[in-house]
């Protein structure tokens, strides 16, 4: 289970660059294809909103990876140990 | 065993605690189930500036704001105490609440008057973020560790009666506002809509008054005797690894999924009811009401279960039934309000025309109401509004609302639907406040479990309505496509969750 645990991990860093990226080209899209105010604000929100949330999946794939969450803590001790 | 002390004061613990998230709740929907009424009084189609502040106003207090209050007021609580900080919050959710209802409208005070609104919005959208972490942290910290699902449950059904107290208030105050229903509802457009916001301030200054009287959370109390309250509980919580990895978890392996269950249920359902089923204001209210009345007490039922068999796979229940369910679901509603494949009823068909001349215009406003009764029991409103005796000079405007009454049997088989989707909210959302009260240290606890939730339930939650929404004009041809969002979401979220979360319920959480 930890070996899959592992692997999966690397397949979230590729889902989280692939949906950022289709959503930076939708946004791209509508507002060339809408260049108004609401679009463009509605828009920029998603992207700027998306990133640092991207990030965090990103460093979550990353631990995964990494065999962080093999086991997890069953005491606060062990989260900051 | 708990003492009859033990449990009289857990339970006013509870409830100190339950009214005042409710009311909170409550405050903050009212905006959202009054905004099209408040975007006509402050924020004009006709002015750009003034449709952009509308657009803040909508995004930036319901998403984005609310992590952010997260973070201020969980610090705040994890150094302070959880029970003055809960206490702020709802001071500055209640007075900011009262304070819209006060503002005057765009043609008395023009572009302060939107600036006001988006300023009290914003702070509305912060106390939100410090108020639920606050509240379930207080009312876990009191409780037992056998029975902390089924105490902490009680808050997680305040979200829902807050929306409940809403839209009760509102559908009262628009229909009691004249003897006749055309009458009240336009005083209730023109200022009736102040009322529930006004009302906020009664519930709040009772909540307050309750909350005076409650103690600190005995948990934090011993650590800050101990002196062992974080310094910087923003850093320990985000930039401890081992601290990160368990947010990250709560997010992508819980929240996020329950977040946009949450949404789709009780506020995309209402939105589709109303914008693609066309049923009328009143009753895709009243619908929603009933749903939520039978639901609610699921949530205890499903919080004090995740007692006994643990939290993880009871939340999973929820979001793949979710999976599953939604396109049929909603295929359904479509179904029971539909006209298409059914015959008029000649003799009850009712056809009115008004014409009304405007005072310097070369033509007139046609109004045709008409009224058909389809032989599925189905009534249906059709008012359609055009210029007339138009003298080349002006464009004609034509506008066409639509609205549907389900006649009884169609009206309970849509509170059905409803109800199977506020039932996967309450296995997905009932346990979840256990769950994220266990998962971190009493001294980061309030600002670690909050960031996770609003991020799940401000971000991905609140963007389900605008998402879906904005799928459906974008891809016309399907009339569910907006339901891939919450489903897709969703999804990802039960295999993380499945994978990485335990189910094992760690009983003490006074470390």
């Amino acid at each position: 289970m930890n070996s899959f645990k592992r692997f999966m991990g690397l397949i979230w860093m590729v889902v989280g660059v692939v949906v950022y990226i289709i959503l930076l080209k939708t946004a791209i899209a509508q507002v060339s294809v809408k260049p108004m105010v609401d679009t463009i604000i509605q828009w920029s929100i998603f992207v700027i909103i998306f990133l640092p949330i991207t990030i965090g999946f990103l460093i979550f794939g990353w631990l995964a990876f990494k065999g962080a969450y093999d086991k997890l803590p069953i005491s606060s001790e062990e989260i900051e140990g | 065993m708990e003492s009859p002390a033990e449990k009289k004061q857990i339970r006013k613990v509870i409830f100190a605690s339950s009214v005042g998230t409710l009311i909170e709740w409550y405050d903050f929907y009212i905006f959202g189930s009054l905004a099209p009424i408040i975007a006509s009084q402050f924020f004009p189609k006709t002015n750009p500036t003034a449709a952009l502040l509308s657009t803040l106003a909508t995004f930036a207090a319901g998403f984005i704001v609310r992590p952010f209050g997260a973070l201020v007021f969980g610090r705040l609580g994890d150094k302070v105490g959880r029970k003055y900080t809960f206490l702020l919050t709802l001071i500055l959710m209640g007075g900011s609440t009262f304070a819209i209802g006060l503002i005057p409208g765009y043609e008395k005070i023009g572009f302060v008057a939107p600036l006001l609104v988006l300023l009290l919005r914003l702070i509305q959208g912060l106390a939100l973020g410090g108020e639920y972490g606050g509240a379930a942290t207080y009312v876990a910290e009191h409780s037992p560790d056998s029975k902390r699902g089924f105490y902490t449950s009680w808050i997680q059904t305040t979200a829902t009666l807050g929306l409940l107290l809403s839209l009760g208030i509102i559908l009262i105050t628009r229909q009691s506002m004249a003897p006749n229903s055309v009458d009240s509802i336009r005083i209730f457009e023109d200022w009736g809509w102040r009322i529930p916001f006004w009302f906020s301030v009664v519930l709040v200054g009772m909540s307050i008054y309750i909350r005076l009287k409650m103690h600190e959370s005995p948990v934090f109390s011993k650590l800050k005797a101990e002196g062992k309250t974080s310094i910087n509980p923003i850093k320990e919580s985000l930039m401890h690894r081992g601290n990160l990895k368990m947010v990250l978890l709560a997010l992508f392996g819980a929240t996020m999924g329950q977040g946009v269950v949450w949404y789709t249920g009780q506020f995309y359902a209402q939105t589709f009811l109303e914008n693609v089923c066309k049923v009328d204001f009143s009753q895709t209210r009243t619908i929603m009401i009933w749903a939520i009345i039978f639901a609610t007490p699921l949530f205890i039922f499903f919080g004090n279960l995740s007692d006994k068999v643990g939290r993880k796979w009871i939340i999973m229940s929820g979001l793949l039934l979710a999976v599953v369910l939604y396109r049929p679901i909603y295929h359904q509603m479509i179904n029971l309000t539909s006209t298409t494949e059914t015959l008029v009823d000649p003799s009850l068909t009712k056809i009115e025309r008004v014409i009304t001349p405007v005072s310097g215009k070369g033509y007139g406003l046609q109004t045709t109401s008409t009224l058909q009764t389809f032989t599925n029991g189905i009534i249906e409103k059709k008012v359609h509004m055009d210029t007339l005796l138009n003298d080349g000079s002006e464009k004609p405007q034509v506008t066409e609302k639509v609205s549907k009454q389900l006649p009884t049997d169609r009206y309970w088989m849509m509170i059905g639907l409803i109800f199977i989707q506020i039932l996967f909210v309450t296995m997905s959302y009932g346990p979840i406040a256990a769950f994220l009260v266990e998962i971190f240290p009493t001294k980061i606890r309030y600002t670690s479990m909050s960031l996770p939730y609003h991020l799940g339930n401000g971000v991905f939650g609140g963007l389900t309505p605008f998402i879906a929404v904005l799928l459906g004009t974008m891809y016309t041809g399907d009339l569910l496509v907006g339901l891939w969002y919450p489903i897709i979401v969703a999804c990802l979220c039960l295999v993380i969750g499945s994978i990485y979360l335990s189910n094992v319920v760690d009983k003490n959480i006074n470390d």
